[in-house]
């Protein structure tokens, strides 16, 4: 089994690099959850006064 | 119908990875001159094959971004060249690890070695442009033009084995021509790899690109939301 430390070494980076990259991307995913949940709350605090003083406007969809 | 296909490309990847680490690491016989380290070669190859896709990719989306100049074009772009990085890279790091007790060095400034090494060179600025510059239409239309600049270096790589003197095996494609592989429980091995990277890398790419299309929406939606604060603050 000569040369075995090579062989092991070069799977074990390309796994933990695949690794990496995945915990990288999911990472990224829930800083964009955050930002839609703060943009969610941004458009509710925007809708919701007219929604209670207008009548008209009660049923209507707010549009992005 | 996305998240569908997203989930089984991983489960897939997950699977036919095992197997190719079955088949490298208990099928494939043991190669008479390399040894062992020769098994090294079943994810050199994938490796270098994804990145070459993955940065004809990158030329093709830079080309539409440039004609139609629509942002998926871009989006599509940075995603493949982002991919086409890490397998460029563990197709270095690989080889390298294979060159030290096969060359007795860990690397060596060979046309083809050197050339890869500027490709890798290439698509690092290409990600480094995008981080530093805040302005992003500009940074699209430069990163388009480099990722199809940089792109015309995966043939040179290529035929870099029949085109200058190197020390690089020519493993797939022989300078005699035929294949260099004696046993055809090498090919299978092979080509198992082969397909297990290949989905991983559309795995990797396909979260990556949706990921990116949500930030561009989700921009154009902050964007909008500000206006609206703005004209509500008028009011």
């Amino acid at each position: 089994m000569e040369h075995f430390g090579y062989l092991f070494a070069t799977y074990s980076i390309i796994f933990v690099a695949m690794f990496l990259y995945v915990a990288f991307i999911w990472q990224r995913q829930s800083r964009l959850e955050s930002e839609v949940r703060a943009l969610e709350a941004k458009l509710k605090a925007l809708t919701e006064p007219r929604s209670e003083s207008g009548g008209a406007e009660s049923g209507s969809k707010p549009s992005p | 119908m996305a998240r569908k296909l997203v989930t089984s490309l991983g489960v897939l990847s997950l699977i036919l990875v095992i197997t190719a680490l079955y088949m490298v690491f208990e099928y494939v016989p043991t190669e008479a001159d390399e040894g062992i380290v020769q098994r090294i070669f079943y994810f050199h190859v994938p490796c270098a094959w994804i990145a070459f896709m993955a940065f004809g990719l990158v030329a093709v989306a830079g080309i539409f971004y440039l004609w139609l100049g629509g942002q998926i074009w871009d989006d599509l772009g940075h995603a493949a060249a982002e991919t086409g990085m890490l397998f460029c890279t563990l197709m270095l790091v690989s080889g390298s690890l294979w060159a030290r007790p096969m060359w007795g060095t860990w690397w060596t400034w060979d046309s083809r070695l050197t050339s890869t090494f500027i490709l890798w060179l290439l698509y690092g600025g290409y990600l480094m442009l995008r981080v530093m510059i805040e302005d992003s239409r500009q940074v699209a239309r430069f990163a388009a033009v480099i990722g199809i600049v940089a792109a015309l270096d995966v043939p040179v790589i290529i035929l870099s084995v029949r085109l200058w003197r190197t020390i690089h095996p020519a493993v797939l494609v022989t300078r005699q021509g035929g294949h260099g592989l004696q046993d055809p429980r090498m090919v299978a091995t092979l080509l198992v790899s082969l397909t297990a990277i290949t989905v991983t890398f559309a795995w990797l790419f396909l979260v990556r690109f949706a990921e990116l299309r949500m930030g561009t929406r989700l921009a154009a939606l902050a964007r909008g939301i500000a206006l609206a604060e703005v004209r509500s603050g008028d009011i």
